[in-house]
């Protein structure tokens, strides 16, 4: 009886043990999208500005209209995309185990996440970079003079790791506290038990009207590290990776030549490139797997990037800084469309 | 013949004391306890007036009526709300015709369920009409078939097939088929807690008595396959086990084959606290002694038999207040599967705070979750010791 119940056990781990085997599946993402007829999304759930939901439960945010813009561009219909909402612990598993299809969840693209995570960047969509925001009081010019103060940070994020890196080299000596949860981070702050809270400028700049004075803290002009903020897809999807990235780089392109969600159904163009950009002429929709109008879907649901920028992060105070297309001296650039 | 003595009467201490008397015997004895008595009195001043002001003067309560929808059936589509609605009229019908029909137990329960929906109905604060319309319709529901049920005796065994199919025609009702199917990724809320918990009360009891009985059995195989069950799951915190069922799983299946989340979650609750609930059973079964087994086999009967009808009653009454603690804990612990994603009531908070309109609002949205929270497991633990009142718990 007893050696029974040990085989069993046996039998069954080797049944669990052997079930990645059936699995298979080597189709592009692209194509289960079209088949599903729905896009799955990960985004933040929470973060103003970039990702939530409104009372009414409908979803807002700067990373989910780029959602909707690659629901336009495949599926023809910008509302037909599922929004998950995902922590920063499990965004990358959720995008490993193919639980959604893309990951727009503020998500900083490094080298150890491009190579380890199994995980391919898209162009990123904000750039941004970690800074300070100290109370004016303190007269605060430069890191230096942070010897001694003590840092909030939120752990678990490249902004410990940036922190660290900065002020060892900079030889100043810190107290760091770290929490887990953004809300906790800024109440300490605005409570006093630290003196300087460090995070991407953008958080910075989002949370500081929710202080008691906003008027009495100051972010720093000091920027200590790259955050260039993009999608993900999964490694070794090349095709889907292409979509999600021309769907980027469509509305860097449309901002770069003045194409907007009001004009873009009869804009009128003898420019070639433009031309090609509309799906009027040549076929770079059928070389992405897309339909002709594709481009015109995305700029006819969400608008160009700078339409984008100001329906979602202007109203939370967010300066377009570096986020400018090239043309205009920032870093937004379009690769040719041809 | 003796002449009796009678001693005068002498009355007892009275055991009434006034206040005063009160007073100095339980406050003011001696000096340190009129010490400690004034420090006391000291601290819950402070303490009273800093929660009276902050809840009466700072806190800024508008963010609750406009997100009370949000809270209690999360992103559920607007138009679709009437599937909630008739999942609450169905139910609230099966709770009064229950009352109306079992009396004792069923009735201050549901007598208990009316209350709160007619306090909702009556809510002096600006609340979505829906809600208040289905309070109001449910509150009446509850009353009208409770008044039908007591003069319906014969309708019992169709009240009992009603409540058995009620899950699945919930699950069928806040689903929907076909083009209009309702994702549950939209369901949160209260009504993703609440479905949430009850399923995993309701599935983890049968099963953690099957695993508690497993561990006792006589049959090797089954001992050692419950035993392994209930020490892996025992030995592994909730949370992993959430992230193994939500994003390790897919990894495992082939191809496509993905089974719902919400269903994943139900699944993994239901087995954790089934690993607990099996000892807690385990816990009754060695109280019941050895006699009554041998009692049961005495007269012939069988080991289902001699379960079910001698050791389980007496186990599993003797073990109430623990099963009770385990559905609380369980009910709480809900709040963990907003780490994968599902918005029940505590992760649609989190949601509400992501608006920038509502940033910095996290006080009072806690809050109000907490005392949700509050309500709903200190009527699970009255109803509890309503529960061992009428089966004599601790009194023979």
């Amino acid at each position: 009886m007893k050696r029974f119940g040990f085989h069993t056990l046996i039998i069954l781990l080797t049944f669990l043990m052997a079930a990645p085997l059936f699995a298979d599946s080597h189709e592009s993402i692209l194509d289960k999208v079209k088949k599903r007829d729905k896009l799955v999304c990960g985004v933040h759930g929470g973060l103003p500005g970039f990702g939530f939901t409104t009372e009414d439960g409908k979803w807002s945010g700067f990373d989910t209209d780029f959602g909707r813009a690659i629901a336009a561009a495949v599926l023809g219909d910008a509302d037909k995309v599922e929004f998950v909402p995902l922590d920063a612990a499990e965004r990358f598993t959720a995008l490993q185990s193919g639980e959604i299809d893309v990951l727009i969840r503020n998500t900083t693209w490094t080298l150890g996440r491009d190579t380890e995570l199994n995980t391919d960047f898209a162009p990123p969509t904000f750039y941004d970079g970690q800074g300070f925001m100290v109370p004016k009081s303190l007269n605060l010019k430069s890191l230096e003079e942070l010897d001694g103060a003590t840092i909030g940070v939120t752990a678990g994020s490249t902004t410990e790791l940036n922190l660290s890196d900065t002020m060892r080299t900079l030889g100043v000596k810190y107290n760091e506290v770290t929490y887990g949860d953004i809300d906790t981070l800024y109440s300490s702050y605005d409570a006093g038990r630290v003196d300087v809270v460090t995070s991407d400028k953008s958080q910075l700049v989002a949370r500081r009207k929710d202080l008691k004075n906003p008027d009495d803290h100051v972010i720093l002009d000091i920027t200590i590290s790259k955050e260039p903020l993009g999608p993900l897809t999964i490694h070794g999807d090349n095709k889907w990776n292409d979509v999600v990235s021309w769907v980027v780089y469509a509305t860097f392109f449309a901002e770069e030549h003045k194409i907007t969600q009001k004009n873009v159904k009869d804009y009128k163009t003898e420019n070639p490139e433009i031309k090609r950009f509309l799906g009027e002429s040549g076929d770079i929709g059928k070389k992405l797997g897309l339909s002709a109008d594709w481009a015109k879907q995305i700029i006819m649901a969400v608008g160009n990037y700078g339409e984008i920028f100001e329906r979602n992060l202007t109203p939370i105070g967010l300066p377009r800084g570096v986020n400018k297309p090239w043309t205009e001296g920032g870093l937004l650039y379009s690769m040719p469309f041809r | 013949m003796e002449e009796l003595t009678f001693t005068p009467e002498i009355k007892p201490p009275s055991t009434k004391k006034d206040p005063k008397r009160w007073l100095k015997d339980n406050l003011f004895s001696n000096w340190y306890n009129t010490l400690l008595t004034l420090l006391a009195i000291v601290l819950l001043y402070f303490l009273f007036k800093g929660v009276y002001t902050w809840v009466f003067t700072q806190a800024k309560w508008e963010v609750i009526p406009p997100n009370l929808r949000k809270l209690s059936v999360g992103k559920f589509p607007k138009d679709q709300l009437w599937r909630v609605g008739q999942v609450i009229y169905v139910l609230a019908v099966l709770m009064g015709l229950s009352a109306g029909i079992w009396k004792g137990l069923n009735q201050q329960i549901t007598s208990a369920v009316a209350c709160v929906g007619a306090v909702i109905a009556l809510l002096p604060i600006q609340v979505n009409t829906s809600l208040r319309e289905a309070a109001i319709i449910a509150t009446t529901l509850i009353a009208v078939s409770y008044v039908l049920g007591r003069d319906l005796q014969n309708l019992k065994r169709w009240v009992i097939i009603g409540w058995v199919l009620m899950f699945p025609w919930m699950m069928f009702m806040l689903h929907g088929f076909g083009e209009n199917s309702i994702s549950t990724i939209l369901w949160g809320g209260l009504l993703l807690t609440l479905i949430l918990a009850v399923v995993g009360i309701v599935a983890c009891f049968p099963i953690g008595i099957l695993l508690a009985l497993g561990r006792r059995s006589q049959l090797p195989a089954i001992r050692w396959i419950s035993i392994a069950y209930i020490e892996v799951v025992r030995g592994m915190p909730l949370v992993t086990i959430l992230f193994m069922g939500s994003l390790m799983l897919p990894i495992f299946m082939p191809g496509d084959f993905r089974p719902d989340k919400v269903i994943r979650a139900m699944i993994v609750l239901t087995l954790f606290s089934a690993a607990y609930m099996a000892e807690n059973v385990r816990g009754g079964l060695q109280a019941v002694p050895r006699g009554q087994y041998e009692a049961a086999q005495a007269v012939g009967l069988a080991y289902p038999q001699t379960m079910t009808f001698i050791v389980l009653p007496q186990a599993l009454r003797s073990v109430i207040p623990t099963i009770v603690g385990q559905f609380i804990a369980l009910f709480k612990d809900t709040s963990l599967v907003s780490i994968i994603a599902l918005t029940e009531v505590l992760g649609t908070a989190d949601e509400i705070l992501g608006d920038p309109k509502w940033t910095g609002y996290q006080p009072e949205l806690y809050v109000f979750i907490a005392v949700i929270y509050f309500i709903f497991t200190f009527a699970m633990s009255h109803v509890s010791q309503i529960v061992e009142a009428e089966l004599g718990v601790g009194k023979h």
